[in-house]
Protein backbone atom coordinates (compact mmCIF):
# COMPACT_ATOMS: atom_id res chain seq x y z
CA UNK A 1 0.00 0.00 0.00
CA UNK A 2 0.95 3.47 -1.10
CA UNK A 3 0.18 6.22 0.64
CA UNK A 4 1.74 9.96 0.03
CA UNK A 5 1.77 12.82 2.25
CA UNK A 6 1.09 16.51 0.74
CA UNK A 7 2.41 19.47 2.75
CA UNK A 8 0.68 21.44 0.63
CA UNK A 9 2.72 24.81 1.28
CA UNK A 10 5.77 26.63 0.42
CA UNK A 11 5.36 28.91 3.23
CA UNK A 12 4.81 28.64 7.60
CA UNK A 13 5.78 25.30 9.73
CA UNK A 14 2.33 24.05 11.16
CA UNK A 15 0.88 22.51 8.01
CA UNK A 16 4.38 20.44 8.29
CA UNK A 17 4.09 20.09 11.79
CA UNK A 18 1.28 18.41 11.30
CA UNK A 19 2.35 16.30 8.93
CA UNK A 20 5.29 14.80 10.66
CA UNK A 21 2.79 13.67 13.60
CA UNK A 22 0.51 12.04 10.42
CA UNK A 23 3.83 10.19 9.78
CA UNK A 24 5.24 9.23 12.68
CA UNK A 25 1.73 7.77 13.16
CA UNK A 26 1.90 6.05 10.37
CA UNK A 27 5.28 4.85 10.45
CA UNK A 28 5.17 3.46 14.11
CA UNK A 29 1.75 1.40 13.85
CA UNK A 30 1.73 0.73 9.95
CA UNK A 31 5.30 -0.22 9.39
CA UNK A 32 4.12 -2.57 5.74
CA UNK A 33 2.86 0.86 4.50
CA UNK A 34 4.78 2.55 1.66
CA UNK A 35 5.08 5.92 2.83
CA UNK A 36 6.07 9.30 1.13
CA UNK A 37 5.93 12.77 2.43
CA UNK A 38 5.97 15.48 0.24
CA UNK A 39 6.12 18.75 1.15
CA UNK A 40 5.76 21.51 -1.45
CA UNK A 41 8.46 23.82 0.20
CA UNK A 42 10.83 21.30 -1.45
CA UNK A 43 9.80 21.42 -5.03
CA UNK A 44 9.94 23.35 -7.79
CA UNK A 45 6.46 23.02 -9.32
CA UNK A 46 5.30 24.64 -12.43
CA UNK A 47 2.03 26.08 -13.22
CA UNK A 48 -0.56 23.62 -14.67
CA UNK A 49 -0.52 24.17 -18.67
CA UNK A 50 -2.87 21.94 -19.64
CA UNK A 51 -1.30 19.43 -20.81
CA UNK A 52 -0.72 15.34 -19.67
CA UNK A 53 0.45 15.05 -16.58
CA UNK A 54 3.15 12.65 -17.67
CA UNK A 55 4.18 15.58 -19.90
CA UNK A 56 5.83 17.44 -17.25
CA UNK A 57 9.48 17.23 -16.43
CA UNK A 58 11.48 17.97 -13.43
CA UNK A 59 9.96 18.28 -9.85
CA UNK A 60 6.25 18.24 -11.63
CA UNK A 61 6.17 14.96 -12.99
CA UNK A 62 8.31 13.54 -10.26
CA UNK A 63 5.28 14.85 -7.59
CA UNK A 64 1.79 14.31 -10.16
CA UNK A 65 3.92 11.21 -11.26
CA UNK A 66 3.79 9.68 -6.65
CA UNK A 67 0.13 11.26 -6.39
CA UNK A 68 -0.85 9.16 -9.35
CA UNK A 69 0.54 5.92 -8.32
CA UNK A 70 -0.69 6.50 -4.61
CA UNK A 71 -3.07 3.92 -3.36
CA UNK A 72 -4.18 6.87 -0.46
CA UNK A 73 -2.99 10.04 0.14
CA UNK A 74 -3.15 12.70 3.07
CA UNK A 75 -3.31 16.05 2.31
CA UNK A 76 -2.08 18.90 4.93
CA UNK A 77 -2.85 21.82 3.92
CA UNK A 78 -3.06 25.36 5.79
CA UNK A 79 -5.90 27.97 5.34
CA UNK A 80 -5.11 31.47 3.92
CA UNK A 81 -7.62 33.79 3.07
CA UNK A 82 -10.12 31.83 3.76
CA UNK A 83 -8.85 29.49 1.01
CA UNK A 84 -6.97 26.76 0.40
CA UNK A 85 -3.54 28.24 -0.79
CA UNK A 86 -2.64 28.25 -4.57
CA UNK A 87 0.68 26.02 -4.45
CA UNK A 88 -2.00 23.17 -3.29
CA UNK A 89 -4.93 23.79 -6.16
CA UNK A 90 -2.37 24.15 -8.81
CA UNK A 91 -1.37 20.32 -8.07
CA UNK A 92 -5.43 19.28 -8.55
CA UNK A 93 -5.22 21.70 -11.70
CA UNK A 94 -1.60 19.47 -12.64
CA UNK A 95 -3.37 16.16 -12.53
CA UNK A 96 -6.31 14.44 -15.21
CA UNK A 97 -10.27 14.98 -14.06
CA UNK A 98 -10.44 11.53 -12.56
CA UNK A 99 -6.95 11.69 -11.16
CA UNK A 100 -8.50 10.43 -7.68
CA UNK A 101 -10.46 7.60 -8.87
CA UNK A 102 -9.89 4.65 -6.88
CA UNK A 103 -7.91 6.61 -3.71
CA UNK A 104 -8.36 7.04 -0.40
CA UNK A 105 -8.00 11.25 0.43
CA UNK A 106 -7.79 12.62 4.08
CA UNK A 107 -7.35 16.02 5.41
CA UNK A 108 -5.18 17.57 7.81
CA UNK A 109 -6.23 21.39 8.08
CA UNK A 110 -4.38 24.28 9.88
CA UNK A 111 -6.10 27.58 10.72
CA UNK A 112 -5.48 30.68 12.37
CA UNK A 113 -8.83 30.14 13.77
CA UNK A 114 -12.07 28.09 14.19
CA UNK A 115 -13.40 30.84 12.09
CA UNK A 116 -11.87 28.45 8.94
CA UNK A 117 -13.48 24.90 9.56
CA UNK A 118 -16.15 25.05 6.84
CA UNK A 119 -13.37 25.75 4.35
CA UNK A 120 -12.30 21.96 3.84
CA UNK A 121 -16.03 21.35 3.71
CA UNK A 122 -16.62 23.84 1.15
CA UNK A 123 -13.44 23.71 -0.88
CA UNK A 124 -11.40 21.02 -0.67
CA UNK A 125 -13.48 18.35 0.02
CA UNK A 126 -15.73 19.59 -3.67
CA UNK A 127 -12.33 19.17 -5.60
CA UNK A 128 -11.81 15.94 -4.50
CA UNK A 129 -15.01 14.20 -5.06
CA UNK A 130 -15.14 16.15 -8.64
CA UNK A 131 -11.98 13.66 -9.21
CA UNK A 132 -13.67 10.82 -7.75
CA UNK A 133 -11.50 10.50 -4.58
CA UNK A 134 -13.03 8.22 -1.34
CA UNK A 135 -13.02 10.62 0.86
CA UNK A 136 -12.26 10.06 4.71
CA UNK A 137 -15.14 12.18 5.72
CA UNK A 138 -13.62 13.28 9.29
CA UNK A 139 -10.88 15.66 8.79
CA UNK A 140 -8.59 17.28 11.89
CA UNK A 141 -8.66 20.60 12.12
CA UNK A 142 -5.56 22.40 14.04
CA UNK A 143 -5.91 25.67 14.93
CA UNK A 144 -3.12 28.79 15.79
CA UNK A 145 -3.65 27.95 19.88
CA UNK A 146 -2.86 23.78 19.27
CA UNK A 147 0.88 24.60 18.43
CA UNK A 148 4.00 25.47 20.61
CA UNK A 149 6.85 26.21 19.31
CA UNK A 150 6.72 23.43 16.18
CA UNK A 151 4.83 20.41 18.60
CA UNK A 152 1.05 19.76 18.75
CA UNK A 153 0.41 20.68 22.23
CA UNK A 154 -3.16 19.47 22.58
CA UNK A 155 -3.95 15.85 23.15
CA UNK A 156 -7.17 15.64 21.51
CA UNK A 157 -5.50 16.84 18.23
CA UNK A 158 -3.22 13.76 18.35
CA UNK A 159 -5.96 11.39 19.30
CA UNK A 160 -7.64 12.52 16.14
CA UNK A 161 -4.50 12.35 13.95
CA UNK A 162 -4.13 8.63 15.35
CA UNK A 163 -7.65 8.30 14.16
CA UNK A 164 -7.25 9.53 10.71
CA UNK A 165 -4.30 7.59 10.20
CA UNK A 166 -6.47 4.93 11.07
CA UNK A 167 -9.16 5.67 9.02
CA UNK A 168 -6.75 5.94 5.99
CA UNK A 169 -5.12 2.17 6.12
CA UNK A 170 -8.31 0.47 6.82
CA UNK A 171 -10.50 2.37 4.45
CA UNK A 172 -7.91 1.74 1.52
CA UNK A 173 -7.43 -1.94 2.34
CA UNK A 174 -11.09 -2.19 2.24
CA UNK A 175 -11.42 -0.58 -1.20
CA UNK A 176 -8.54 -2.31 -2.31
CA UNK A 177 -10.70 -5.74 -1.67
CA UNK A 178 -13.68 -4.63 -2.59
CA UNK A 179 -12.10 -3.31 -6.03
CA UNK A 180 -9.98 -6.38 -6.84
CA UNK A 181 -13.29 -8.80 -5.89
CA UNK A 182 -15.18 -6.63 -8.20
CA UNK A 183 -12.81 -6.75 -11.33
CA UNK A 184 -12.11 -10.64 -10.26
CA UNK A 185 -15.90 -10.82 -11.40
CA UNK A 186 -14.61 -10.23 -14.98
CA UNK A 187 -13.49 -12.97 -17.35
CA UNK A 188 -11.00 -10.94 -19.41
CA UNK B 1 -19.86 13.59 -51.43
CA UNK B 2 -18.21 13.30 -54.45
CA UNK B 3 -15.70 15.90 -53.75
CA UNK B 4 -14.72 13.79 -51.03
CA UNK B 5 -14.60 10.43 -52.92
CA UNK B 6 -17.15 8.74 -51.07
CA UNK B 7 -20.18 7.45 -53.08
CA UNK B 8 -23.84 6.97 -51.36
CA UNK B 9 -24.48 4.20 -53.60
CA UNK B 10 -21.42 2.53 -52.10
CA UNK B 11 -22.94 2.59 -48.43
CA UNK B 12 -20.65 3.16 -45.43
CA UNK B 13 -16.77 2.78 -46.06
CA UNK B 14 -14.66 0.44 -43.41
CA UNK B 15 -11.76 1.71 -43.06
CA UNK B 16 -8.48 1.01 -40.50
CA UNK B 17 -6.39 3.63 -38.48
CA UNK B 18 -3.09 3.13 -36.65
CA UNK B 19 -1.23 5.81 -34.59
CA UNK B 20 2.20 3.58 -34.62
CA UNK B 21 2.22 2.93 -31.29
CA UNK B 22 5.21 0.98 -29.99
CA UNK B 23 3.91 -0.64 -27.25
CA UNK B 24 5.06 -4.19 -25.12
CA UNK B 25 2.47 -6.79 -25.37
CA UNK B 26 1.28 -7.11 -21.70
CA UNK B 27 1.89 -10.96 -21.81
CA UNK B 28 5.42 -11.24 -22.33
CA UNK B 29 6.55 -7.79 -21.65
CA UNK B 30 8.66 -7.71 -25.13
CA UNK B 31 8.40 -5.17 -27.57
CA UNK B 32 9.23 -5.91 -31.08
CA UNK B 33 11.66 -3.33 -32.76
CA UNK B 34 10.35 -0.03 -34.38
CA UNK B 35 11.20 -1.51 -37.91
CA UNK B 36 9.32 -4.35 -37.59
CA UNK B 37 6.84 -2.73 -36.37
CA UNK B 38 6.91 -0.08 -39.50
CA UNK B 39 7.10 -3.31 -42.10
CA UNK B 40 4.36 -4.65 -39.86
CA UNK B 41 1.65 -1.47 -40.45
CA UNK B 42 2.98 -1.25 -44.36
CA UNK B 43 1.86 -5.04 -44.42
CA UNK B 44 -1.40 -4.72 -42.75
CA UNK B 45 -2.34 -1.78 -44.95
CA UNK B 46 -1.59 -4.09 -47.93
CA UNK B 47 -3.43 -7.10 -46.18
CA UNK B 48 -6.90 -4.39 -45.63
CA UNK B 49 -6.72 -4.14 -49.18
CA UNK B 50 -7.22 -7.37 -50.14
CA UNK B 51 -9.87 -7.82 -47.94
CA UNK B 52 -11.73 -5.08 -49.43
CA UNK B 53 -11.24 -2.50 -46.46
CA UNK B 54 -12.17 1.17 -48.07
CA UNK B 55 -9.29 3.32 -46.21
CA UNK B 56 -5.89 2.95 -44.11
CA UNK B 57 -4.42 5.79 -42.14
CA UNK B 58 -1.61 6.50 -39.84
CA UNK B 59 -1.46 8.86 -37.19
CA UNK B 60 1.95 11.19 -36.63
CA UNK B 61 2.66 11.25 -32.57
CA UNK B 62 5.98 12.32 -31.41
CA UNK B 63 6.51 10.79 -28.10
CA UNK B 64 7.56 7.73 -26.59
CA UNK B 65 5.66 3.97 -27.64
CA UNK B 66 4.94 5.45 -31.12
CA UNK B 67 6.62 4.75 -34.33
CA UNK B 68 4.91 7.11 -36.88
CA UNK B 69 6.40 10.32 -36.71
CA UNK B 70 7.00 10.22 -40.37
CA UNK B 71 3.78 9.82 -41.17
CA UNK B 72 3.65 10.50 -44.60
CA UNK B 73 6.86 8.71 -45.24
CA UNK B 74 5.16 5.29 -44.10
CA UNK B 75 2.16 6.36 -46.36
CA UNK B 76 3.88 6.76 -49.11
CA UNK B 77 5.25 3.19 -48.77
CA UNK B 78 2.16 2.10 -48.21
CA UNK B 79 1.41 3.88 -51.67
CA UNK B 80 3.74 1.82 -53.51
CA UNK B 81 2.31 -0.98 -52.05
CA UNK B 82 -1.09 -1.31 -53.04
CA UNK B 83 -3.22 -0.31 -55.39
CA UNK B 84 -6.95 0.74 -54.48
CA UNK B 85 -7.26 1.47 -50.56
CA UNK B 86 -7.64 4.88 -49.81
CA UNK B 87 -4.63 6.73 -47.74
CA UNK B 88 -4.86 9.07 -44.83
CA UNK B 89 -2.80 10.63 -42.01
CA UNK B 90 -4.94 10.14 -38.84
CA UNK B 91 -4.05 12.44 -37.75
CA UNK B 92 -1.66 15.35 -39.13
CA UNK B 93 -1.13 17.56 -36.59
CA UNK B 94 -1.11 20.77 -38.52
CA UNK B 95 -0.81 22.74 -35.79
CA UNK B 96 3.33 22.15 -35.35
CA UNK B 97 3.95 21.50 -39.25
CA UNK B 98 4.23 24.10 -41.88
CA UNK B 99 0.93 23.38 -44.23
CA UNK B 100 2.72 24.23 -47.42
CA UNK B 101 4.87 21.20 -46.63
CA UNK B 102 2.38 18.88 -45.36
CA UNK B 103 0.21 20.24 -48.87
CA UNK B 104 3.35 19.30 -50.96
CA UNK B 105 4.05 15.95 -49.18
CA UNK B 106 0.02 14.68 -49.19
CA UNK B 107 0.07 16.28 -53.03
CA UNK B 108 2.68 14.20 -53.64
CA UNK B 109 1.19 10.49 -51.91
CA UNK B 110 -2.03 11.69 -54.44
CA UNK B 111 0.36 11.40 -57.22
CA UNK B 112 2.07 8.65 -56.21
CA UNK B 113 -0.92 6.82 -55.40
CA UNK B 114 -2.79 7.56 -58.21
CA UNK B 115 -5.48 10.05 -56.55
CA UNK B 116 -5.70 8.05 -53.10
CA UNK B 117 -4.94 10.16 -50.38
CA UNK B 118 -6.42 12.62 -48.19
CA UNK B 119 -5.40 14.46 -45.06
CA UNK B 120 -7.02 14.67 -41.81
CA UNK B 121 -5.83 17.34 -39.62
CA UNK B 122 -6.04 17.93 -36.21
CA UNK B 123 -4.11 19.62 -33.49
CA UNK B 124 -2.21 17.28 -30.95
CA UNK B 125 -3.86 15.26 -28.26
CA UNK B 126 -0.04 15.20 -26.40
CA UNK B 127 1.53 18.71 -26.43
CA UNK B 128 5.15 17.18 -25.72
CA UNK B 129 5.72 18.32 -30.36
CA UNK B 130 5.22 21.64 -29.20
CA UNK B 131 8.45 22.07 -27.16
CA UNK B 132 9.91 19.13 -29.71
CA UNK B 133 9.51 21.53 -32.78
CA UNK B 134 9.57 25.02 -31.14
CA UNK B 135 6.19 26.13 -30.30
CA UNK B 136 4.64 27.85 -27.66
CA UNK B 137 1.93 25.74 -25.88
CA UNK B 138 -0.06 29.37 -25.65
CA UNK B 139 -0.60 29.26 -29.25
CA UNK B 140 -2.09 26.01 -28.80
CA UNK B 141 -5.69 26.98 -30.74
CA UNK B 142 -4.73 29.45 -32.42
CA UNK B 143 -1.37 27.90 -34.30
CA UNK B 144 -4.21 24.96 -35.27
CA UNK B 145 -6.87 27.47 -36.51
CA UNK B 146 -4.67 29.62 -38.50
CA UNK B 147 -2.39 26.51 -40.32
CA UNK B 148 -5.67 24.30 -40.93
CA UNK B 149 -7.03 27.41 -42.52
CA UNK B 150 -4.74 27.82 -44.59
CA UNK B 151 -3.84 24.48 -45.57
CA UNK B 152 -7.35 24.35 -46.92
CA UNK B 153 -6.72 27.95 -48.95
CA UNK B 154 -3.67 26.13 -50.34
CA UNK B 155 -6.34 23.07 -51.76
CA UNK B 156 -8.48 25.94 -53.06
CA UNK B 157 -6.13 27.83 -55.00
CA UNK B 158 -2.70 26.75 -57.01
CA UNK B 159 -1.20 30.35 -56.42
CA UNK B 160 -1.83 31.80 -53.24
CA UNK B 161 -1.58 35.41 -51.47
CA UNK B 162 -1.55 34.86 -47.53
CA UNK B 163 -0.30 36.16 -44.33
CA UNK B 164 -0.65 35.37 -40.82
CA UNK B 165 1.23 34.67 -37.36
CA UNK B 166 2.47 31.84 -37.47
CA UNK B 167 4.58 31.53 -40.60
CA UNK B 168 6.06 33.85 -43.32
CA UNK B 169 3.69 35.68 -46.01
CA UNK B 170 3.17 34.12 -49.12
CA UNK B 171 2.91 36.76 -52.08
CA UNK B 172 1.77 34.72 -55.37
CA UNK B 173 2.68 31.32 -54.14
CA UNK B 174 2.51 28.50 -56.27
CA UNK B 175 1.97 25.51 -53.91
CA UNK B 176 3.12 22.16 -56.32
CA UNK B 177 2.63 19.85 -57.25
CA UNK B 178 -1.10 19.59 -57.56
CA UNK B 179 -2.86 16.58 -56.62
CA UNK B 180 -4.45 14.13 -59.38
CA UNK B 181 -7.91 15.15 -59.54
CA UNK B 182 -7.14 19.46 -58.26
CA UNK B 183 -7.46 18.49 -54.89
CA UNK B 184 -7.51 16.72 -51.65
CA UNK B 185 -10.37 15.91 -49.37
CA UNK B 186 -9.10 17.45 -45.82
CA UNK B 187 -11.12 16.61 -42.78
CA UNK B 188 -11.02 18.02 -39.35
CA UNK B 189 -9.88 15.79 -36.69
CA UNK B 190 -12.25 16.00 -33.98
CA UNK B 191 -12.63 15.30 -30.30
CA UNK B 192 -15.10 14.24 -27.70
CA UNK B 193 -16.27 17.99 -26.82
CA UNK B 194 -19.09 19.43 -29.32
CA UNK B 195 -17.11 22.64 -29.39
CA UNK B 196 -14.62 21.25 -31.36
CA UNK B 197 -17.62 19.82 -33.98
CA UNK B 198 -19.13 22.81 -34.09
CA UNK B 199 -15.42 24.31 -35.49
CA UNK B 200 -15.17 21.96 -38.34
CA UNK B 201 -19.23 22.55 -39.32
CA UNK B 202 -17.90 26.51 -39.32
CA UNK B 203 -15.35 25.53 -41.61
CA UNK B 204 -17.77 23.52 -43.70
CA UNK B 205 -15.40 20.39 -44.09
CA UNK B 206 -15.67 17.45 -43.25
CA UNK B 207 -15.25 15.79 -40.09
CA UNK B 208 -13.56 12.59 -38.00
CA UNK B 209 -14.86 12.40 -34.93
CA UNK B 210 -12.79 9.88 -32.56
CA UNK B 211 -14.97 7.54 -29.77
CA UNK B 212 -12.87 5.97 -27.41
CA UNK B 213 -15.58 4.80 -25.14
CA UNK B 214 -19.02 5.03 -23.49
CA UNK B 215 -22.73 5.14 -24.97
CA UNK B 216 -22.92 5.86 -28.92
CA UNK B 217 -25.60 8.30 -28.41
CA UNK B 218 -23.16 10.88 -26.36
CA UNK B 219 -21.66 11.69 -29.86
CA UNK B 220 -25.04 12.21 -31.84
CA UNK B 221 -25.08 15.90 -29.83
CA UNK B 222 -21.61 16.78 -31.84
CA UNK B 223 -22.95 15.03 -35.26
CA UNK B 224 -25.69 17.23 -34.95
CA UNK B 225 -24.41 20.02 -34.26
CA UNK B 226 -21.77 19.71 -36.56
CA UNK B 227 -24.21 19.43 -39.22
CA UNK B 228 -26.76 22.26 -37.92
CA UNK B 229 -23.27 24.60 -37.84
CA UNK B 230 -22.61 23.61 -41.38
CA UNK B 231 -25.96 25.02 -42.65
CA UNK B 232 -26.13 27.83 -40.66
CA UNK B 233 -22.90 28.85 -42.35
CA UNK B 234 -23.89 28.44 -45.47
CA UNK B 235 -22.22 25.23 -46.11
CA UNK B 236 -24.77 21.97 -47.15
CA UNK B 237 -24.37 19.05 -44.63
CA UNK B 238 -25.44 16.95 -47.04
CA UNK B 239 -22.27 17.03 -49.11
CA UNK B 240 -20.26 16.64 -45.75
CA UNK B 241 -19.35 13.26 -44.94
CA UNK B 242 -18.91 12.01 -41.58
CA UNK B 243 -16.56 9.66 -40.34
CA UNK B 244 -16.49 8.46 -36.70
CA UNK B 245 -12.92 6.16 -35.24
CA UNK B 246 -13.13 4.06 -31.99
CA UNK B 247 -11.32 0.95 -30.54
CA UNK B 248 -11.95 -2.56 -32.69
CA UNK B 249 -11.44 -6.17 -31.90
CA UNK B 250 -13.33 -9.22 -33.43
CA UNK B 251 -12.68 -12.83 -32.60
CA UNK B 252 -15.14 -15.79 -32.68
CA UNK B 253 -17.11 -14.66 -29.69
CA UNK B 254 -17.64 -11.49 -28.04
CA UNK B 255 -16.35 -13.04 -24.83
CA UNK B 256 -13.31 -13.87 -26.26
CA UNK B 257 -12.41 -10.68 -28.32
CA UNK B 258 -12.79 -9.42 -25.06
CA UNK B 259 -10.40 -11.61 -23.23
CA UNK B 260 -7.67 -11.47 -25.84
CA UNK B 261 -7.48 -7.43 -26.15
CA UNK B 262 -8.54 -6.08 -22.70
CA UNK B 263 -4.55 -6.12 -21.51
CA UNK B 264 -3.63 -4.59 -24.98
CA UNK B 265 -6.31 -1.55 -24.31
CA UNK B 266 -5.43 -1.33 -20.58
CA UNK B 267 -1.45 -1.67 -20.41
CA UNK B 268 -1.89 0.89 -23.55
CA UNK B 269 -3.29 3.26 -21.93
CA UNK B 270 -1.70 2.76 -18.43
CA UNK B 271 1.41 3.08 -20.41
CA UNK B 272 0.09 6.50 -22.61
CA UNK B 273 -2.09 7.90 -20.00
CA UNK B 274 -0.90 7.19 -16.49
CA UNK B 275 -4.27 5.25 -16.34
CA UNK B 276 -5.47 1.70 -17.38
CA UNK B 277 -8.71 1.15 -18.73
CA UNK B 278 -11.35 0.20 -15.91
CA UNK B 279 -12.93 -3.48 -16.39
CA UNK B 280 -16.50 -2.08 -15.66
CA UNK B 281 -16.10 0.68 -18.86
CA UNK B 282 -15.11 -2.10 -21.05
CA UNK B 283 -17.84 -4.66 -19.79
CA UNK B 284 -20.32 -2.13 -20.78
CA UNK B 285 -18.68 -1.99 -24.06
CA UNK B 286 -20.06 -5.28 -24.68
CA UNK B 287 -23.45 -3.40 -25.08
CA UNK B 288 -24.66 -2.57 -28.06
CA UNK B 289 -25.48 0.84 -27.68
CA UNK B 290 -21.94 1.46 -26.53
CA UNK B 291 -18.94 2.44 -29.32
CA UNK B 292 -16.03 0.02 -27.66
CA UNK B 293 -16.35 -2.07 -30.96
CA UNK B 294 -15.11 -5.27 -29.43
CA UNK B 295 -17.04 -8.44 -29.94
CA UNK B 296 -18.16 -11.50 -32.47
CA UNK B 297 -18.76 -10.54 -36.29
CA UNK B 298 -22.48 -10.37 -35.67
CA UNK B 299 -22.11 -7.80 -32.52
CA UNK B 300 -19.80 -5.75 -34.63
CA UNK B 301 -22.08 -5.55 -37.70
CA UNK B 302 -24.89 -4.99 -35.08
CA UNK B 303 -22.92 -2.00 -33.39
CA UNK B 304 -21.72 -0.21 -36.52
CA UNK B 305 -25.47 -0.01 -37.75
CA UNK B 306 -26.73 1.23 -34.64
CA UNK B 307 -24.56 3.82 -34.76
CA UNK B 308 -25.12 4.45 -38.60
CA UNK B 309 -28.94 4.73 -37.29
CA UNK B 310 -28.21 7.14 -35.27
CA UNK B 311 -25.29 9.36 -37.08
CA UNK B 312 -26.06 8.07 -40.78
CA UNK B 313 -22.23 8.58 -41.23
CA UNK B 314 -20.13 7.72 -44.26
CA UNK B 315 -17.15 5.65 -42.70
CA UNK B 316 -15.81 4.18 -39.86
CA UNK B 317 -12.85 3.59 -38.89
CA UNK B 318 -11.22 0.94 -36.72
CA UNK B 319 -7.76 1.12 -34.26
CA UNK B 320 -7.23 -2.64 -33.79
CA UNK B 321 -3.30 -2.54 -33.07
CA UNK B 322 -2.93 -1.00 -30.59
CA UNK B 323 -1.49 -2.10 -27.28
CA UNK B 324 1.64 -4.78 -28.88
CA UNK B 325 -1.16 -6.64 -30.66
CA UNK B 326 0.30 -9.26 -31.87
CA UNK B 327 0.40 -9.42 -36.51
CA UNK B 328 -0.84 -12.70 -36.27
CA UNK B 329 -4.30 -11.23 -34.29
CA UNK B 330 -4.14 -8.43 -36.85
CA UNK B 331 -4.24 -11.01 -39.84
CA UNK B 332 -7.28 -12.97 -38.06
CA UNK B 333 -9.42 -9.89 -37.81
CA UNK B 334 -8.63 -8.51 -41.41
CA UNK B 335 -9.85 -11.74 -42.32
CA UNK B 336 -13.12 -11.35 -40.00
CA UNK B 337 -13.64 -8.30 -41.58
CA UNK B 338 -13.57 -9.08 -45.23
CA UNK B 339 -15.12 -12.68 -45.01
CA UNK B 340 -18.44 -11.44 -42.39
CA UNK B 341 -18.38 -7.74 -41.83
CA UNK B 342 -17.66 -6.30 -45.00
CA UNK B 343 -20.30 -7.98 -47.19
CA UNK B 344 -22.83 -7.03 -44.39
CA UNK B 345 -22.29 -3.88 -44.17
CA UNK B 346 -22.79 -3.72 -47.95
CA UNK B 347 -26.33 -5.57 -47.58
CA UNK B 348 -27.56 -3.20 -45.23
CA UNK B 349 -26.16 0.58 -46.05
CA UNK B 350 -25.66 0.28 -50.26
CA UNK B 351 -27.98 2.26 -51.54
Amino acid sequence: MKIVGISGSIVGSKTRTAMNYVEKELLDKYSEVDWTLLDLADFDIQFSDGRNYLEYEGDTRLITKAIMEADAIVIGTPIFQASIPATLKNLFDLLPVNALRDKIVSMVITAGSSKHFLIAEQQLKPILSYMKAQIVQTYVFIEEMDFHRKEIVNDDISFRIARLVEDTVVLTESYAKIRTDKENEYDF
Amino acid sequence: MEQYRIKKEDGIEFGLYTLGDHLPNPHTGERISAQQRIQEIIELAKLAEQAGIHFFSVGESHQEYFTTQAHSVILAAIAQATERIKLSSASTIISTLDPVRVYEDFATLDLISNGRAEIIAGRASRVGLFDLLGYDLKDYEELYEEKFDLLLKINEKEIINWSGKFRASLKNAKIIPRPLNGSLPIWRAVGGHAASAIKAGIAGVPMQIAMLGGPAINFKYSVDAYRQTAQEHGHDPSTLPVAVAGFFYVAETTQQAQKEVYPHINLGMELINGHGYSKRGFAQGADNRDVLNVGSPQQIIEKILYQYELFGHQRYIAQMDFGGIPFDKLMKNIEFIGNDILPALKKYTAK
